[in-house]
């Protein structure tokens, strides 16, 4: 075969499998979202914006936010916990770099609902952690840790953690070490340096971490099944529901468009942020 | 000229420094007067960067102490010592602009903005660069970046300002501004420069002193006149400007400090005060503007080492050839154009013979 023959049929290839798989199920998405539910056919396609204008009702707007809560919490345990971190393995020898980076691969060899299970040994009642503290004498009943907002939390921070600090790695591992001896020989302090130079500079680390956690924190509605009890639902729950259970297809669509949409404004600000760092001109 | 004793403003005594057990500095020793412009010249590798840096305080020496003018610094960090750093690949804080990279040490201090603005307005105009306040690194040239990164450092006022092989990012012809502008900057606000190049020419053309480096070691310091005439060892001889080397065997003293020597098979007087006898090898340093050079023809009797023509390339302002002389060894000669010389431009293959001025020669011991 020729080389513009390959040519060709590689990017028809890959673009029609976007086009198939991708941009044709989230039209889809989309156009569902603005139809209106009916119990026997499904969707009827008559235009409505009333699924838009459920997101707002208090009922659903409580675990929307609640949602975005455990979602920002997470992220911002994973910020905290991932830069630390992060900037410890970027400034390791290279070796030991590539260890460290590989320690943080590893849990990705399980699948994730397989780890929530886990999660749940070690939590329970009945689990590791309370047998310990138990048979040690330092409480006398089981401490309750499952179905809490702290456990949903915990193991949203535990499956999540690496896309944070992957991201950050790359960005800290990027600076040039010069830029901190230039911050210091010009009389600025470690706090200063950081708040002035680094964190100006690792942003886009920042923000990729960010939109690689918090986005997917409010999708993962196994571990708020596993592990949070109907108190602690994540949107990706009510859309489950909505879909599989309600039937609500269009309400289901919305919150699936809201959360896209969200996604898209978070990216337009990474992108924002970029252009303005690097003078205007990218 | 005052001819007040020089003010040492920097005083580095017995400096160890190794990486990895591998030793960099040792013992070292170097003064550095005030207002000077000293330049640090060596090959890379030869410990000069390290030295720079140790006076920085980014890095920190092993043992040995550091003094600024007067005070022992051996232990202050990098961010309480008065000196500045330019360094070799400017570092400026790409998301920043002009104005706020160099407010940037102002800033630390607490120098109230009125006066930053004052100072910056003042020290822009001086590296040329006033109206550029808005402008981002990326958006300038590599010589604009150049003068951000100078203006950044001597912003401050330092007592000591430290240029880590700043130019050698520049293209030949921007490097030469800048070494004037350098110069320039330097009589302007009169602190004390320490420059670090691995370019010989530069450091000639720059310096009020080199210090010539070679293995964690001085091998050299002085004035670049008394540094390329009077090298002191084969190593500055061959590292700073071209350089014939001759072995040479003292046959016997003339008078003092003149002695008959053997130098490829003849007899010539040298000039030295070293304290030689007969039978001693020496090292005899030509450079190759101080040889002269003459046409043999048909059995002309020279005096001088013979030798035939080589190479030889026009440079415009000299007539630079290589000739091998009869024992094999082969001598750089530059002479300066001669419009009204019918010999002047020497054939290929063309007999020689080759003479120096006296006393120009440099004796060395043999090393």
């Amino acid at each position: 075969m020729n080389r513009q023959g390959f040519k060709w049929l590689s990017l028809g290839l890959l673009t029609g499998w976007l086009v198939i798989f991708v941009l044709f199920p989230n039209l889809m998405v989309l156009a569902v979202s603005v139809m209106t539910p009916d119990l026997r056919e499904l969707v009827r396609p008559e235009f409505s914006l009333e699924s838009y204008l459920r997101l707002v009702d208090p009922l659903y707007l409580d675990v929307v936010l609640h949602s975005f809560y455990l979602a920002g919490i997470c992220t911002l345990i994973c910020l905290l916990a991932g830069y630390p971190a992060a900037w410890i393995i970027a400034h390791t020898s290279k070796r030991m770099q590539a260890f460290l980076l590989f320690l943080f691969i590893i849990p990705f060899w399980t699948n994730s609902l397989i780890r929530t299970y886990a999660m749940k040994v070690i939590l329970g009642n009945r689990g590791i952690i309370n047998k310990t503290l138990m048979e040690l004498g330092l409480i006398d009943s089981p401490i309750r840790m499952l179905y809490t907002e702290t456990a949903v939390i915990l193991a949203l921070v535990y499956i999540l953690l690496p896309f944070m600090i992957l991201p950050l790695y790359a960005s800290i591992e990027k600076l040039p070490s010069s830029y901190l001896e230039a911050a210091r020989d010009l009389g600025s302090r470690k706090f200063r340096t950081f708040r002035t130079v680094v964190w100006p500079l690792t942003l886009p680390g920042v923000i990729s971490g960010c939109l690689l956690v918090f986005l997917p924190a409010m999708g993962m509605f196994y571990i708020a099944d596993l592990l949070g009890g109907a108190g602690n639902l994540l949107i990706g729950n009510i859309i489950r529901d909505q879909i599989l259970v309600t039937r609500n297809w269009p309400f289901g669509a919305a919150l699936s468009v809201t959360l896209i949409a969200t996604m898209a404004l978070m990216l337009w600000i990474y992108q924002r942020t970029l252009k303005a760092m690097q003078g205007g001109r990218v | 000229m005052t001819t007040d004793f020089p003010q040492a403003v920097i005083r580095l005594n017995a400096i160890d420094k190794a990486f990895d057990s591998k030793a960099i500095l040792t013992q070292f020793d170097l003064t550095i007067y005030d207002g000077e412009f000293v330049t640090l010249l060596g090959p890379s590798g030869c410990g000069k960067t390290t030295v720079l840096r140790i006076i920085a305080g980014l890095e920190q020496q092993d043992s040995g102490t550091i003094m600024l003018g007067g005070e022992i610094i051996s232990d202050l960090p990098a961010e309480d010592r008065s000196v500045n750093t330019v360094f070799q690949s400017y570092a400026l804080f790409p998301h920043m602009t002009v104005y706020d990279n160099i407010a940037f040490g102002l800033r630390t201090k607490r120098v109230p903005e009125t006066e930053i603005a004052a100072r910056i307005t003042e020290v822009l105009a001086m590296v040329q660069l006033t109206g550029f306040e808005r402008r981002k690194p990326a958006e300038l040239s590599g010589g604009q970046q150049q003068r951000v990164a100078i203006a950044r450092a001597v912003v401050n006022k330092p007592r000591v300002l430290l240029l880590d092989e700043s130019l050698s990012a520049l293209d030949y012809k921007l490097r030469k501004q800048m070494q004037l502008e350098l110069k320039r900057i330097q009589r302007q606000l009169g602190i004390t420069f320490v420059f670090v190049t691995h370019d010989q020419e530069e450091a000639l053309s720059m310096s009020d002193r080199i210090v010539v480096m070679n293995e964690g070691r001085i091998q050299q310091q002085g004035t670049p006149r008394e540094i390329y005439e009077t090298p002191a060892n084969l190593f500055v001889a061959r590292f700073i400007g071209e350089s014939n080397i001759l072995d040479a065997t003292i046959e016997r003293l003339l008078e003092p400090g003149t002695f008959l020597a053997r130098i490829e098979g003849g007899s010539y007087p040298i000039h030295s005060e070293l304290p030689l006898s007969t039978g001693d090898r020496v090292h005899v340093l030509l450079r190759p503007e101080d040889l002269r050079l003459q046409e043999i023809n048909n059995g002309d009797n020279q005096t001088g080492l013979s030798g035939t023509v080589l190479e030889r390339n026009y440079k415009g302002m000299t007539l630079d050839s290589l000739i091998a002389l009869d024992s094999g060894k082969q001598l750089q000669i530059s002479e300066f154009f001669d419009e009204d010389d019918p010999d002047f431009d020497h054939r290929l293959g063309q007999r020689v013979a080759i003479t120096w001025v006296p006393s120009w020669e440099v004796v060395l011991p043999h090393e």
